[in-house]
Protein backbone atom coordinates (compact mmCIF):
# COMPACT_ATOMS: atom_id res chain seq x y z
CA UNK A 1 0.00 0.00 0.00
CA UNK A 2 1.04 3.49 -1.01
CA UNK A 3 0.17 4.68 2.96
CA UNK A 4 2.98 2.42 4.21
CA UNK A 5 5.72 4.19 2.39
CA UNK A 6 5.25 7.70 3.91
CA UNK A 7 8.53 8.67 5.36
CA UNK A 8 9.59 9.57 9.22
CA UNK A 9 10.02 13.32 7.55
CA UNK A 10 6.32 13.47 6.36
CA UNK A 11 5.27 11.90 9.24
CA UNK A 12 6.84 14.95 11.38
CA UNK A 13 5.98 17.45 9.11
CA UNK A 14 1.85 16.77 9.18
CA UNK A 15 2.12 15.34 12.43
CA UNK A 16 0.70 19.01 14.11
CA UNK A 17 -2.11 18.65 11.29
CA UNK A 18 -2.76 14.97 11.75
CA UNK A 19 -3.52 15.75 15.82
CA UNK A 20 -6.08 19.13 14.52
CA UNK A 21 -7.53 16.67 12.90
CA UNK A 22 -6.33 18.68 9.43
CA UNK A 23 -5.28 15.87 7.31
CA UNK A 24 -7.35 13.69 4.27
CA UNK A 25 -8.46 10.22 5.55
CA UNK A 26 -5.81 9.02 3.13
CA UNK A 27 -2.57 10.61 4.73
CA UNK A 28 -4.72 9.75 8.28
CA UNK A 29 -5.03 6.27 7.44
CA UNK A 30 -1.05 6.43 5.98
CA UNK A 31 0.05 7.83 9.32
CA UNK A 32 -2.09 5.74 11.31
CA UNK A 33 0.03 2.85 10.02
CA UNK A 34 3.24 4.75 10.47
CA UNK A 35 2.51 4.87 13.86
CA UNK A 36 2.18 1.86 14.85
CA UNK A 37 5.19 0.63 13.03
CA UNK A 38 7.53 3.19 13.66
CA UNK A 39 8.26 3.80 17.74
CA UNK A 40 10.37 6.32 16.73
CA UNK A 41 7.24 8.62 15.32
CA UNK A 42 4.57 7.32 17.83
CA UNK A 43 7.07 8.58 20.56
CA UNK A 44 7.01 12.06 18.75
CA UNK A 45 3.31 11.86 18.65
CA UNK A 46 2.70 10.97 21.91
CA UNK A 47 4.91 13.77 23.27
CA UNK A 48 3.42 16.43 21.23
CA UNK A 49 -0.01 15.67 22.62
CA UNK A 50 1.36 15.57 25.91
CA UNK A 51 2.70 18.76 25.28
CA UNK A 52 -0.33 20.11 24.18
CA UNK A 53 -2.49 18.86 27.18
CA UNK A 54 -0.33 20.25 29.96
CA UNK A 55 0.06 23.69 28.12
CA UNK A 56 -3.82 23.58 27.31
CA UNK A 57 -4.35 22.80 31.63
CA UNK A 58 -5.55 25.73 33.44
CA UNK A 59 -3.10 25.37 35.86
CA UNK A 60 -0.50 26.70 33.37
CA UNK A 61 -1.49 30.02 34.06
CA UNK A 62 -0.27 31.97 36.85
CA UNK A 63 -1.50 35.38 37.53
CA UNK A 64 0.07 37.96 39.92
CA UNK A 65 -1.01 37.72 43.27
CA UNK A 66 -3.63 40.46 43.67
CA UNK A 67 -4.10 40.62 39.83
CA UNK A 68 -7.88 40.36 40.14
CA UNK A 69 -8.58 42.42 42.94
CA UNK A 70 -6.79 45.20 40.56
CA UNK A 71 -8.47 44.40 37.79
CA UNK A 72 -12.08 44.88 39.44
CA UNK A 73 -10.98 48.10 41.13
CA UNK A 74 -10.30 49.22 37.41
CA UNK A 75 -13.58 48.41 36.10
CA UNK A 76 -15.27 49.97 39.16
CA UNK A 77 -13.37 53.05 39.05
CA UNK A 78 -14.08 53.27 35.10
CA UNK A 79 -17.74 52.01 35.62
CA UNK A 80 -17.72 55.29 38.20
CA UNK A 81 -15.81 57.51 35.40
CA UNK A 82 -18.97 56.83 33.01
CA UNK A 83 -21.11 57.94 35.29
CA UNK A 84 -19.68 60.66 35.75
CA UNK A 85 -19.01 61.16 32.24
CA UNK A 86 -22.70 60.96 31.50
CA UNK A 87 -23.75 62.96 33.99
CA UNK A 88 -21.46 65.82 32.63
CA UNK A 89 -23.27 64.99 29.36
CA UNK A 90 -26.89 64.47 30.88
CA UNK A 91 -25.82 67.93 32.62
CA UNK A 92 -26.04 69.61 29.22
CA UNK A 93 -28.69 67.53 27.64
CA UNK A 94 -31.05 68.16 30.55
CA UNK A 95 -30.98 71.72 30.14
CA UNK A 96 -31.22 71.86 26.61
CA UNK A 97 -34.38 69.56 26.81
CA UNK A 98 -35.79 71.57 29.24
CA UNK A 99 -35.35 74.57 27.20
CA UNK A 100 -37.30 73.64 24.37
CA UNK A 101 -39.89 72.79 26.55
CA UNK A 102 -39.88 75.64 28.14
CA UNK A 103 -40.10 77.71 24.82
CA UNK A 104 -42.56 75.10 23.48
CA UNK A 105 -45.28 75.98 26.01
CA UNK A 106 -44.11 75.95 29.78
CA UNK A 107 -45.02 78.68 29.85
CA UNK A 108 -48.47 77.89 30.57
CA UNK A 109 -47.31 75.29 33.13
CA UNK A 110 -45.75 77.99 35.05
CA UNK A 111 -48.52 79.20 35.28
CA UNK A 112 -50.47 76.61 37.69
CA UNK A 113 -47.55 76.69 40.26
CA UNK A 114 -46.49 80.27 41.15
CA UNK A 115 -42.79 81.21 42.17
CA UNK A 116 -42.24 82.72 45.53
CA UNK A 117 -41.53 86.48 44.99
CA UNK A 118 -37.87 87.50 44.99
CA UNK A 119 -36.34 87.65 47.97
CA UNK A 120 -33.95 90.71 47.59
CA UNK A 121 -36.17 93.31 46.32
CA UNK A 122 -32.89 95.56 44.25
CA UNK A 123 -31.80 92.21 42.87
CA UNK A 124 -31.77 91.60 39.21
CA UNK A 125 -33.80 88.68 37.79
CA UNK A 126 -31.14 86.09 36.17
CA UNK A 127 -31.60 85.95 32.66
CA UNK A 128 -30.98 82.61 30.25
CA UNK A 129 -29.97 80.50 33.36
CA UNK A 130 -30.15 77.34 32.56
CA UNK A 131 -32.94 75.60 34.70
CA UNK A 132 -31.33 72.99 35.43
CA UNK A 133 -27.85 74.09 36.60
CA UNK A 134 -26.86 72.69 39.80
CA UNK A 135 -26.70 75.68 42.27
CA UNK A 136 -26.46 76.03 46.09
CA UNK A 137 -28.13 78.40 48.31
CA UNK A 138 -27.47 78.75 52.07
CA UNK A 139 -29.74 79.24 55.02
CA UNK A 140 -30.38 82.86 55.41
CA UNK A 141 -29.06 84.06 52.46
CA UNK A 142 -30.82 85.16 49.41
CA UNK A 143 -28.32 84.33 46.51
CA UNK A 144 -27.98 81.14 44.58
CA UNK A 145 -24.57 80.13 43.76
CA UNK A 146 -22.40 77.96 41.97
CA UNK A 147 -20.95 75.20 44.09
CA UNK A 148 -17.56 76.86 44.64
CA UNK A 149 -18.32 80.78 44.25
CA UNK A 150 -16.05 82.64 47.19
CA UNK A 151 -18.81 84.53 48.04
CA UNK A 152 -21.50 81.53 49.25
CA UNK A 153 -22.28 82.56 52.98
CA UNK A 154 -22.82 79.82 55.55
CA UNK A 155 -20.76 77.16 53.74
CA UNK A 156 -21.32 74.89 55.98
CA UNK A 157 -25.06 74.43 55.63
CA UNK A 158 -25.70 74.64 52.00
CA UNK A 159 -28.90 73.21 49.92
CA UNK A 160 -28.02 72.11 46.61
CA UNK A 161 -30.72 72.59 44.00
CA UNK A 162 -31.23 73.60 40.86
CA UNK A 163 -31.65 76.93 39.20
CA UNK A 164 -35.57 76.55 38.17
CA UNK A 165 -35.86 75.70 41.77
CA UNK A 166 -34.00 78.53 43.29
CA UNK A 167 -35.70 80.84 40.92
CA UNK A 168 -38.85 79.79 42.16
CA UNK A 169 -38.23 79.88 45.74
CA UNK A 170 -37.48 83.39 45.25
CA UNK A 171 -33.77 83.35 45.33
CA UNK A 172 -31.45 85.51 43.08
CA UNK A 173 -28.49 84.88 41.10
CA UNK A 174 -25.04 85.99 42.83
CA UNK A 175 -23.78 88.71 41.04
CA UNK A 176 -19.65 87.36 41.01
CA UNK A 177 -20.54 83.38 40.04
CA UNK A 178 -23.54 84.25 38.07
CA UNK A 179 -22.55 87.91 36.55
CA UNK A 180 -22.86 86.70 32.73
CA UNK A 181 -26.73 86.01 33.24
CA UNK A 182 -27.35 89.71 35.24
CA UNK A 183 -25.27 91.40 32.70
CA UNK A 184 -27.18 89.84 29.89
CA UNK A 185 -30.17 90.75 31.68
CA UNK A 186 -29.08 94.15 32.48
CA UNK A 187 -28.27 94.66 28.65
CA UNK A 188 -31.71 93.43 27.44
CA UNK A 189 -33.68 95.88 30.56
CA UNK A 190 -36.02 97.80 28.60
CA UNK A 191 -35.53 96.39 24.91
CA UNK A 192 -37.43 93.41 23.48
CA UNK A 193 -36.02 89.43 24.48
CA UNK A 194 -34.22 87.98 22.09
CA UNK A 195 -35.92 85.53 20.63
CA UNK A 196 -33.14 83.11 21.11
CA UNK A 197 -32.80 83.31 24.70
CA UNK A 198 -35.16 81.25 26.00
CA UNK A 199 -35.03 82.22 30.15
CA UNK A 200 -35.72 80.96 33.23
CA UNK A 201 -36.86 84.14 34.73
CA UNK A 202 -39.95 84.33 31.85
CA UNK A 203 -41.63 82.30 34.72
CA UNK A 204 -40.66 85.28 37.01
CA UNK A 205 -41.91 87.45 34.20
CA UNK A 206 -45.50 85.65 34.44
CA UNK A 207 -45.85 86.51 38.12
CA UNK A 208 -48.42 88.34 36.84
CA UNK A 209 -50.61 85.61 35.95
CA UNK A 210 -50.94 84.84 39.97
CA UNK A 211 -53.42 87.50 40.50
CA UNK A 212 -55.13 85.77 37.73
CA UNK B 1 -38.28 39.25 18.18
CA UNK B 2 -40.65 38.26 20.80
CA UNK B 3 -39.17 35.14 20.90
CA UNK B 4 -35.89 36.68 21.70
CA UNK B 5 -37.64 38.16 24.78
CA UNK B 6 -39.09 35.77 26.17
CA UNK B 7 -35.39 34.10 26.25
CA UNK B 8 -34.55 36.92 27.98
CA UNK B 9 -36.70 37.30 30.81
CA UNK B 10 -36.34 33.71 31.36
CA UNK B 11 -32.58 33.30 31.92
CA UNK B 12 -32.65 29.77 33.41
CA UNK B 13 -34.59 28.93 29.88
CA UNK B 14 -32.17 28.91 27.57
CA UNK B 15 -29.65 31.00 28.77
CA UNK B 16 -26.27 30.49 30.35
CA UNK B 17 -25.71 32.81 32.66
CA UNK B 18 -22.57 33.75 30.84
CA UNK B 19 -25.08 35.32 28.08
CA UNK B 20 -27.58 36.41 30.61
CA UNK B 21 -24.49 39.07 32.23
CA UNK B 22 -23.85 40.07 28.80
CA UNK B 23 -27.51 40.97 27.91
CA UNK B 24 -27.32 42.81 31.25
CA UNK B 25 -24.15 44.18 30.91
CA UNK B 26 -25.23 45.49 27.24
CA UNK B 27 -28.51 47.16 28.68
CA UNK B 28 -26.18 49.07 31.20
CA UNK B 29 -25.22 46.84 34.55
CA UNK B 30 -21.47 47.84 34.07
CA UNK B 31 -21.34 46.70 37.77
CA UNK B 32 -21.70 42.80 36.42
CA UNK B 33 -19.16 43.66 34.04
CA UNK B 34 -16.14 41.59 36.71
CA UNK B 35 -18.78 38.45 37.11
CA UNK B 36 -18.54 37.88 33.42
CA UNK B 37 -15.02 38.25 32.83
CA UNK B 38 -13.45 36.97 35.64
CA UNK B 39 -14.03 33.23 34.15
CA UNK B 40 -11.08 34.37 31.30
CA UNK B 41 -8.91 36.61 33.71
CA UNK B 42 -6.00 34.56 33.75
CA UNK B 43 -6.52 33.87 30.09
CA UNK B 44 -6.39 37.27 29.20
CA UNK B 45 -3.17 37.71 31.08
CA UNK B 46 -1.70 34.73 29.62
CA UNK B 47 -2.22 36.09 25.78
CA UNK B 48 -0.77 39.42 26.63
CA UNK B 49 2.38 37.76 28.87
CA UNK B 50 2.85 35.87 25.71
CA UNK B 51 3.14 38.93 23.77
CA UNK B 52 4.83 41.26 26.00
CA UNK B 53 7.13 39.32 27.87
CA UNK B 54 6.27 41.59 30.89
CA UNK B 55 4.25 40.92 33.36
CA UNK B 56 3.43 44.67 34.44
CA UNK B 57 2.77 45.35 30.80
CA UNK B 58 0.71 42.50 30.57
CA UNK B 59 -1.41 43.26 33.68
CA UNK B 60 -1.98 46.89 32.65
CA UNK B 61 -2.51 45.55 28.65
CA UNK B 62 -4.91 42.90 30.37
CA UNK B 63 -6.89 45.63 31.98
CA UNK B 64 -6.57 48.12 28.84
CA UNK B 65 -8.37 44.99 27.09
CA UNK B 66 -10.95 44.52 29.82
CA UNK B 67 -12.13 48.59 29.79
CA UNK B 68 -12.46 47.85 25.87
CA UNK B 69 -14.16 45.21 25.97
CA UNK B 70 -16.83 47.16 28.66
CA UNK B 71 -16.61 49.98 26.04
CA UNK B 72 -17.76 47.74 23.27
CA UNK B 73 -19.69 44.66 24.51
CA UNK B 74 -22.84 46.54 22.63
CA UNK B 75 -20.69 45.62 19.62
CA UNK B 76 -20.19 41.52 20.87
CA UNK B 77 -22.66 39.28 18.54
CA UNK B 78 -23.78 36.21 20.16
CA UNK B 79 -22.93 34.07 17.46
CA UNK B 80 -19.36 34.44 18.45
CA UNK B 81 -17.56 32.90 21.78
CA UNK B 82 -17.20 35.51 24.53
CA UNK B 83 -14.04 34.17 25.29
CA UNK B 84 -12.24 34.10 22.02
CA UNK B 85 -13.53 37.86 21.24
CA UNK B 86 -12.08 38.95 24.63
CA UNK B 87 -8.93 37.34 23.91
CA UNK B 88 -8.60 38.71 20.37
CA UNK B 89 -9.13 42.41 21.95
CA UNK B 90 -6.29 41.43 24.23
CA UNK B 91 -4.34 40.85 21.55
CA UNK B 92 -4.77 43.38 19.61
CA UNK B 93 -3.52 45.58 22.68
CA UNK B 94 -0.70 43.60 23.74
CA UNK B 95 0.16 43.89 19.56
CA UNK B 96 -0.16 47.88 19.37
CA UNK B 97 1.61 47.83 23.06
CA UNK B 98 4.41 46.15 21.32
CA UNK B 99 4.47 48.56 18.60
CA UNK B 100 4.21 51.72 20.46
CA UNK B 101 6.33 50.70 22.53
CA UNK B 102 9.21 49.09 20.34
CA UNK B 103 9.72 46.20 22.93
CA UNK B 104 9.60 43.67 19.90
CA UNK B 105 12.75 45.04 18.42
CA UNK B 106 15.11 42.87 20.37
CA UNK B 107 12.91 39.77 19.12
CA UNK B 108 12.37 40.72 15.44
CA UNK B 109 15.34 39.81 14.10
CA UNK B 110 14.19 35.97 13.25
CA UNK B 111 10.71 37.25 11.65
CA UNK B 112 12.48 37.30 8.54
CA UNK B 113 13.82 34.03 8.35
CA UNK B 114 10.25 32.31 9.24
CA UNK B 115 9.66 28.97 9.14
CA UNK B 116 11.69 28.30 6.19
CA UNK B 117 13.20 24.62 6.03
CA UNK B 118 12.15 21.20 8.23
CA UNK B 119 12.58 20.67 11.69
CA UNK B 120 13.50 17.47 12.41
CA UNK B 121 12.41 16.12 16.09
CA UNK B 122 15.24 15.17 18.56
CA UNK B 123 15.48 12.89 21.34
CA UNK B 124 12.08 11.90 19.14
CA UNK B 125 12.29 8.09 21.13
CA UNK B 126 13.24 9.23 24.48
CA UNK B 127 9.53 10.73 25.75
CA UNK B 128 8.25 9.76 28.53
CA UNK B 129 4.79 11.23 29.44
CA UNK B 130 4.35 13.97 31.84
CA UNK B 131 0.73 13.03 33.73
CA UNK B 132 -1.27 16.11 34.08
CA UNK B 133 -0.98 15.89 37.97
CA UNK B 134 2.85 17.04 38.09
CA UNK B 135 1.14 20.21 37.11
CA UNK B 136 0.80 20.36 41.08
CA UNK B 137 4.44 21.14 41.63
CA UNK B 138 5.56 24.58 41.06
CA UNK B 139 8.80 23.25 39.96
CA UNK B 140 6.67 21.22 37.39
CA UNK B 141 5.13 24.59 35.76
CA UNK B 142 7.94 26.93 35.56
CA UNK B 143 9.71 24.34 33.64
CA UNK B 144 7.14 24.01 31.00
CA UNK B 145 6.97 27.77 31.47
CA UNK B 146 10.57 28.48 30.78
CA UNK B 147 10.41 25.95 28.03
CA UNK B 148 8.27 28.29 26.49
CA UNK B 149 9.85 31.20 26.94
CA UNK B 150 12.97 29.85 25.29
CA UNK B 151 10.91 29.76 22.10
CA UNK B 152 11.14 32.56 19.57
CA UNK B 153 8.02 34.54 19.57
CA UNK B 154 6.38 33.94 16.46
CA UNK B 155 6.21 30.50 18.12
CA UNK B 156 5.64 31.31 21.36
CA UNK B 157 3.12 33.18 20.23
CA UNK B 158 1.40 31.04 18.11
CA UNK B 159 1.41 28.05 20.42
CA UNK B 160 0.03 30.31 23.30
CA UNK B 161 -2.87 31.59 21.14
CA UNK B 162 -3.97 28.06 19.81
CA UNK B 163 -2.99 25.46 22.62
CA UNK B 164 -3.49 27.52 25.84
CA UNK B 165 -6.06 29.97 25.31
CA UNK B 166 -8.03 27.92 22.88
CA UNK B 167 -8.53 29.63 20.07
CA UNK B 168 -9.01 27.97 16.55
CA UNK B 169 -6.21 27.98 14.14
CA UNK B 170 -8.73 30.77 11.77
CA UNK B 171 -8.85 32.73 14.97
CA UNK B 172 -4.91 32.66 15.81
CA UNK B 173 -4.01 33.93 12.45
CA UNK B 174 -7.30 36.84 12.34
CA UNK B 175 -5.72 37.29 16.12
CA UNK B 176 -2.15 38.03 15.41
CA UNK B 177 -2.99 39.24 11.28
CA UNK B 178 -0.98 36.27 9.99
CA UNK B 179 -1.30 33.66 7.37
CA UNK B 180 -3.20 30.43 8.06
CA UNK B 181 -0.49 28.41 6.55
CA UNK B 182 1.55 30.45 8.65
CA UNK B 183 0.26 29.36 11.63
CA UNK B 184 0.20 25.62 10.90
CA UNK B 185 3.73 25.62 10.36
CA UNK B 186 4.47 28.01 12.94
CA UNK B 187 2.70 25.59 15.68
CA UNK B 188 3.80 22.57 14.49
CA UNK B 189 7.20 23.97 15.08
CA UNK B 190 6.48 25.36 18.51
CA UNK B 191 4.71 21.97 19.20
CA UNK B 192 7.97 19.77 18.37
CA UNK B 193 10.04 21.92 20.17
CA UNK B 194 8.40 22.29 22.87
CA UNK B 195 8.79 18.26 23.17
CA UNK B 196 12.34 18.26 22.48
CA UNK B 197 13.03 20.75 25.65
CA UNK B 198 11.04 19.03 27.73
CA UNK B 199 12.50 15.30 26.84
CA UNK B 200 15.85 16.78 27.39
CA UNK B 201 14.69 18.01 30.76
CA UNK B 202 14.49 14.30 31.47
CA UNK B 203 18.11 14.16 31.28
CA UNK B 204 18.85 17.10 32.84
CA UNK B 205 16.79 15.69 36.03
CA UNK B 206 13.79 18.62 35.46
CA UNK B 207 11.31 15.81 37.01
CA UNK B 208 13.93 13.57 38.61
CA UNK B 209 11.67 13.28 41.88
CA UNK B 210 8.20 12.62 39.61
CA UNK B 211 7.18 8.77 40.63
CA UNK B 212 6.54 7.81 37.30
CA UNK B 213 9.96 8.25 36.59
CA UNK B 214 11.54 5.54 36.78
CA UNK B 215 9.79 1.82 34.77
CA UNK B 216 9.93 1.56 31.47
CA UNK B 217 8.25 3.68 28.49
CA UNK B 218 4.50 3.93 28.08
CA UNK B 219 5.07 2.89 24.35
Amino acid sequence: MVNRELSCELVWKEISNYIEGDVDASLREGMDDHFRSCKGCASVLAGTRNVIELYGDERMIEVPAGFGQRLQRRLNQSARSRKSTWSTWSAWLVPVAALALIAGGLRWANSLTPPHPMLSEHAQPGHGIPPDMIVVVSQGAKDFHRPGCDVIHNKDRVRTLTAKEAIREGYVPCVRCLRKYVQVASAAHGSPEPQSSVEINAELDDRSLRSR
Amino acid sequence: MAEQNVVLNNPEQGMTREQELIALVQRGQNELFYELVRPYERRVYAAALAILRNETDAEDVAQEAMLKALANLRQFRAEARFSTWLIQITVNEALMRRRRERTGLMEGVDDRRDEEGEYAPRDFADWREIPSEALERKEVRQKLAQALASLDRKYREVFVLRDMEQLNIQETAEALGISVASVKTRLLRARLMLRDLLAGGWDQGWFSRLPFEKGTKPW
